[in-house]
């Protein structure tokens, strides 16, 4: 025995039914953390007055000990011991809490919910079993689904860290890791298909196409089988929490995503993961589902807070209902002191232990919500964010609005952090692209980086999250192809979904042998593209916009695991050309800082190139027609003016026309010693349509180009 | 577990027959530690070990470190294709030098 080993290895007390040494715990950190010769359990809540440990081996039905907190143990509202001796490698843990309140009916309101009966789920487990292989039926009868298990974390990062890429820098691709490699054309060994393993071992995919980032939808442990219900379409098909918008357990990664969930190492192989992808210069982005949780509404099942402290984690009415500014049952109560700490922790466990590099928050204005429903005006809980000291290096992007009518688009509280998924640009392209009138001075505010929504407070371009498509709504390739959703495969009566798409079918709804419509859907596809990848700010992408992928007219398929959602990579080869395109397109913007300021344009010459940073034209150079009937525009880049002026790249021009007309554009003189060449023309057949960066050729007629209709067309000076 | 520990030409070959878990994994462990000294070549044969589990992994690799922390080497032989995969997906595999067979390990040891 090492003589300087601490007292308090050894146990002090014993468990009433005399099995067990224990000892007074730590009440920090929360959770179950492993401590010389056993573990340290710590849980809390406002109301209980008793709690009892509940153990399991891994998959038992049956607990093997319930040992009650000794109440000298507790201290404040935490309940905290040591339990030695434990194979925390098998075990599975939970609580029953006890409070001198009548039990709540289930669909009844309630201010409490405790009830001895449930076990629950530790908040702050960091491994979570009872889903561990995805689309694996559960045990219905099961006294405990979500179940506590216990995390190493001692994984050997060696010399990684989190990027922390410039954030205009940044190309986002945005994607769901089951989706991404499920489907048997991903060319993913079998078992990795639709894992954290089989996207780790698509990085070259990600790589070749140029994004920078990637944004996971949901990756904490969530219930797929959560609302579950056979499709009506389909019987044999079980409609499904697919997309994993609805949490159970914030600190766990979901173990169905993990080809090693069935031997509970998912922390281990998602961090493999996120590690060789910032060796490949990738960072990590966790779309965070904060606004509320698994348990539902009232008649929703016990899993873990509302069993704990309804009334901390939960917004409720005074006669107990749950508020719903979520859309989803329940709201939780971000800015309840506690519930705020929990944000925190977790959100710096991630960014410490799993080196993510940032997070998006789902419906993010509902975390600027006092626990009544009213909008802050400083919300404490994104003001920790924001100047978190874990947290400094991290992204942070709002989803700025919320189900409840809270819409903060350039208005989100930011406190110099916060970016933000810019609507405003994506209905603005939208509208443009399918040539709606007045559309131009907004489509001018969009590829500037949203000044008029974020210059006046100081907000840098990078602030807007650029996209045209994300997971809510159409793919790219349906916004081309539908006028109306189809989201009749989600058994709701096509009543779910966005009905506000200013999406355009361009001649016919759906699927088509039309040579001419499909010519013209492959040119609008790239018109979205290429604009998008010019825009100041944060372009994000779509996975599977690069290679035309469809659902269908489906604009909601929150609940399907089948080919829908399932990325077909037969597409690359048989969109090729436009996988092409979108590759060039991000080339193109990694190779010209012009595209990627750090701070808003100031319309002038401050570097004395004789070129503003930027000048607006039209189909007259230095003439930008703004009437509202005009679907024609053009802007320079100076590129002297790039980064604010620290450093020189080419000059750039780029038209737009979104007429159904072909028009001719005068060009404005390149800067001396140089001439125009094309990178761009979405108007021209494949393969003249696009050149790899650096190989752009000399545009013959350097006096103007004849744009045609509905094309964009981007010219380089040199 | 059944474990055979064999010492020749400075090499010590360690073979183990059945799953390492938490259960038996300090057993591994206890046996082996003791034999390494300060540039010792350590060949683990894992080929009788159908299952290993996460606190195995991590035993081994334990096990890795403090022989190059004596500045030794340590090889694994005769990862069952599962085992593999399951090491090469969490990142274990990375930390590990491997070798199919015994005759390769032996190599491996003996070069430098």
């Amino acid at each position: 025995m090492d003589i300087l080993s601490r007292i308090d290895i050894h146990p002090t007390h014993t468990s009433s039914d005399g099995k067990f040494k224990l000892r007074r715990g730590r009440p920090e950190p929360f959770g179950a953390s492993l401590v010389p010769g056993g573990v340290n359990f710590s849980v809390f809540s406002s109301y209980a007055t008793a709690c009892t440990l509940v153990l399991f081996e891994k998959h038992a039905k049956e607990p093997f000990a319930e040992i009650p907190f000794p109440d000298e143990f507790r201290i404040g509202n935490v309940f905290n011991m040591v339990v030695f001796a434990l194979d925390y490698e098998n075990l599975e843990y939970g609580y029953r809490m006890e409070a001198p309140f009548p039990a709540a009916e289930r669909g009844q309101p309630a201010i409490h919910r405790f009830d001895r009966q449930h076990i629950l789920l530790d908040p702050y487990a960091k491994v979570i079993g009872g889903r561990d292989v995805w689309g694996q039926t559960p045990d219905w009868e099961d006294v405990y689904h979500h179940r506590a298990r216990i995390a190493f974390d001692d994984f050997d990062w060696e010399d990684d860290r989190p990027l922390e890429i410039p954030p205009e820098d940044q190309i986002i691709y945005e994607m769901h890791v089951r989706s991404f490699t499920r489907h048997a054309s991903s060319g993913v060994k079998e078992s990795r298909r639709g894992t954290f393993a089989g996207l780790r071992d698509k990085i070259p995919y990600l790589k070749e196409l140029g994004v920078n980032a990637i944004e996971l939808m949901p990756v904490f442990e969530f219930d797929e089988f959560e609302n579950s219900r056979p499709n009506p379409q389909n019987p044999d098909q079980l409609l499904v929490n697919y997309w994993g918008y609805s949490t159970v357990g914030f600190f766990a990664p979901k173990a169905g995503y993990a080809a090693t969930g069935k031997l509970g190492m998912q922390v281990d192989e998602l961090k493999a993961m996120v590690k060789e992808l910032h060796r490949n210069g990738i960072e990590v982005i966790l779309d965070v589902v904060f606004n509320h949780t698994a348990e539902g509404n009232e008649y929703g099942p016990v899993i873990s807070y509302r069993g704990l402290d309804n009334r901390t984690y939960y917004m409720l009415t005074p006669e107990g209902y749950y508020f719903n500014f979520s859309g989803c049952g329940n709201t939780l109560n971000c800015n309840n002191p506690i519930v705020r700490d929990m944000v925190l922790d977790c959100l710096r466990y991630w960014a410490s232990e799993y080196h993510i590099d940032g997070f998006r928050f789902d419906l993010a204005s509902i975390l600027g919500r006092d626990p009544w429903g009213f909008p802050l005006a400083n919300p404490p809980l994104l003001e920790a964010l924001a100047f978190d000291p874990i947290l400094a290096k991290c992204k942070l992007i709002a989803e700025a609005w919320d189900a409840g009518g809270l819409y903060q688009v350039g208005s989100f509280p930011a406190f110099g952090r916060w970016a933000e998924w810019n609507g405003k640009y994506r209905d603005t392209l939208r509208k443009f692209l399918k040539g709606d009138s007045g559309q131009v001075g907004s489509l001018a505010q969009c590829v500037q980086g949203s000044p008029h929504l974020y210059a006046a407070s100081g907000r840098v371009p990078a602030t807007s999250i650029n996209f045209i498509t994300a997971h809510d709504g159409f793919t790219l390739r349906d916004l081309v192809s539908y006028n109306h959703k189809h989201n009749e495969a989600n058994g709701e009566n096509n009543n779910d979904g966005s009905n506000d798409n200013d999406s355009w079918n361009c001649g016919w709804e759906g699927e088509t042998d039309n040579l001419g419509i499909q010519a013209l859907r492959f040119r609008q596809i790239q018109n979205a593209l290429i604009l998008l990848l010019v825009s100041q700010g944060v372009p994000m992408i779509l996975m599977g916009d690069e290679m035309g992928r469809t659902q269908y007219g489906n604009n909601n398929t929150y609940c399907h695991d089948s080919e829908l959602n399932w990325l077909d990579w037969g597409l690359l080869e048989q969109n090729n050309h436009l996988f092409e395109f979108c590759r060039h397109a991000i080339a193109f913007r990694n190779a010209h800082p012009v595209l990627r300021n750090t701070g808003h344009f100031r319309n002038r010459d401050y570097v004395g190139s004789g070129l503003p940073d930027i000048s607006w034209h039209g189909t007259k150079a230095w003439y930008a027609d703004w009437s509202a009937e005009t679907r024609t525009i053009a802007f320079l880049l100076c590129g002297r003016h790039a980064k604010q002026g620290t450093v020189t790249d080419n000059t750039i021009y780029v038209a737009a026309n979104s007429h159904w007309q072909a028009h001719w554009f005068e060009l404005p003189q390149p800067p001396a010693g140089t001439q125009w060449h094309v990178f761009a023309n979405t108007g021209a057949p494949v393969p003249d349509n696009v050149w790899a960066p650096g190989t752009e050729p000399r545009l013959e007629n350097q006096q103007g180009i004849l744009l045609g209709d509905r094309s964009v067309v981007v010219l380089l000076a040199k | 577990m059944e474990i055979r520990t064999e010492t020749t030409d400075g090499i010590t070959v360690v073979s183990l027959s059945g799953d390492v878990d938490a259960s038996t994994a300090p057993q591994v462990q206890e046996t082996v530690l003791p034999l390494v000294t300060p540039g010792s070549k350590v060949l683990m044969d894992m080929t009788g070990v159908p299952y290993m589990s996460s606190a195995g992994l991590r035993a081994l690799l334990s096990l890795y470190r403090q022989v190059a922390a004596k500045d030794g080497k340590l090889v694994l032989v005769g990862l069952s294709e599962e085992i593999a995969d399951t090491m090469s997906i969490t990142g274990f595999l990375d930390f590990f030098a491997a070798r199919g067979t015994v005759a390769e390990g032996l190599q491996f040891l003996q070069e430098g």
